[in-house]
């Protein structure tokens, strides 16, 4: 499914800018793109390594099974397939802890960490049940407190910046709940189908 | 802020944890941090490849024709049309996201209805489409399953819980 989206917006893009006549701008974009996704992969490689080192350290201190102790009853409930005392719990814990304070750049090399923990797991290259899970959960969004809408909302002379902190909440628990369940329902239904 | 404080408590608590447990800290965090540099070189093709067909798409104006497609439809269901731009662009793409809800912001007033919808869709929603292809690429997933159904009707369920509660909480 992915590589028909991708394919889409190129070709799409493409023909539409034909008859519209935005080729130039279409030009222009691909190439600034092409430095923008090295930039960008550069300034993640930063992030990576700092903290995919210190996340070593803690996890050698023992503090990712700590955190991942304190929290089994309810992850183990949300991943049934990782065994208990798997090291992918700490990382997935402490993604889920980096994003909900809205440590993106913190939370992206813990999250994949975890993806490679899973796929040691499940030794193979389809998506697992427990990575589809906690895709659904990232893509869902746990921030609790949105530094970067604060900041936006504060250059603007909002009158109360952090108002949005509650309906965020309230927001993100509902769609992480649907993600959740969405999740299983199409967990059920690859269930059912490979039954029969 | 708690923000501010967190990354740096987040050092300490590790660092004088190792200490005390008497690991070697510096030797553990470079052999740790190897592993990254390897992630995100691995990670450029995935990255750069979504990117310029998102630039593509976004550059030859193709984006803009689907939203004013797409806007009779939300108009008749009451979705605030302001607000579709950034509901569609906010799984496909976080940095053309952050600056529509930038823009809002800026047009409507951070305070208005439009302008708390867009900053609750911004935070209670995430770039699906990079997810996937940052998390997937990395370990070298190639059949994805469900996961992008999942993703984006997760994301459907943000942009909905979104309308649902700043309209009952400022409207």
């Amino acid at each position: 499914m992915v590589n028909l989206i991708w394919v889409f917006l190129a070709v799409s893009g493409i023909l539409y800018a034909a008859f519209h006549g935005t080729m130039g701008e279409v030009n222009q974009a691909i190439f600034k793109t092409l430095d923008d996704s090295v930039m960008i992969t550069i300034s993640l490689a930063g992030v990576l390594v700092f903290w995919l080192g210190l996340m070593k350290i803690a996890e050698e201190a023992g503090l990712l099974n700590g955190l991942a102790r304190l929290f089994r009853p309810i992850v183990t409930r949300i991943f049934p397939e990782i065994p208990k005392d798997h090291p992918a719990l700490g990382y997935i814990l402490s993604n889920m802890t980096a994003n909900m304070f809205g440590l993106g750049n913190a939370a992206t090399p813990m999250g994949l960490k975890a993806m490679k923990e899973l796929k040691k797991l499940s030794k193979s290259d389809q998506a697992s049940r427990s990575m589809i899970t906690f895709l659904a959960i990232n893509t869902s969004s746990l921030t609790l407190i949105p530094t970067t809408v604060i900041a936006i909302r504060m250059k603007y002379g909002s009158a109360d910046p952090t108002s949005i902190v509650a309906s965020t909440i309230l927001a993100t628990i509902i769609s992480t709940m649907a993600a959740l369940m969405i999740d299983r329902y199409f967990y059920y239904r690859r269930k059912r189908v490979s039954r029969q | 802020m708690i923000s501010i404080w967190l990354i740096p408590g987040v050092i300490l608590v590790v660092l004088v944890t190792a200490t005390v447990k008497r690991i070697p800290a510096y030797e553990v965090f470079v052999e740790g941090s190897k592993e990254g540099l390897n992630i995100a070189v691995s990670l450029l093709p995935f990255l750069l490849g979504m990117m310029v067909s998102i630039a593509i798409f976004q550059a030859s104006g193709a984006m803009n024709a689907v939203l004013s497609f797409l806007t009779p439809f939300t108009n008749l269901i009451g979705f605030p049309k302001e607000v579709l731009p950034l509901a569609i662009v906010r799984p496909i793409s976080g940095t053309a996201a952050l600056s529509m809800t930038t823009e809002v912001i800026r047009t409507f007033g951070p305070d208005s209805f439009i302008g708390q919808l867009a900053s609750t869709m911004q935070g209670s929603t995430d770039t699906t489409l990079y997810i996937i292809t940052v998390y997937f690429g990395a370990v070298g997933i190639k059949r994805m399953g469900d996961a992008l159904k999942v993703g984006l009707l997760a994301d459907l369920a943000g942009i909905i819980a979104s309308v649902v509660i700043v309209t009952l909480l400022f409207s």
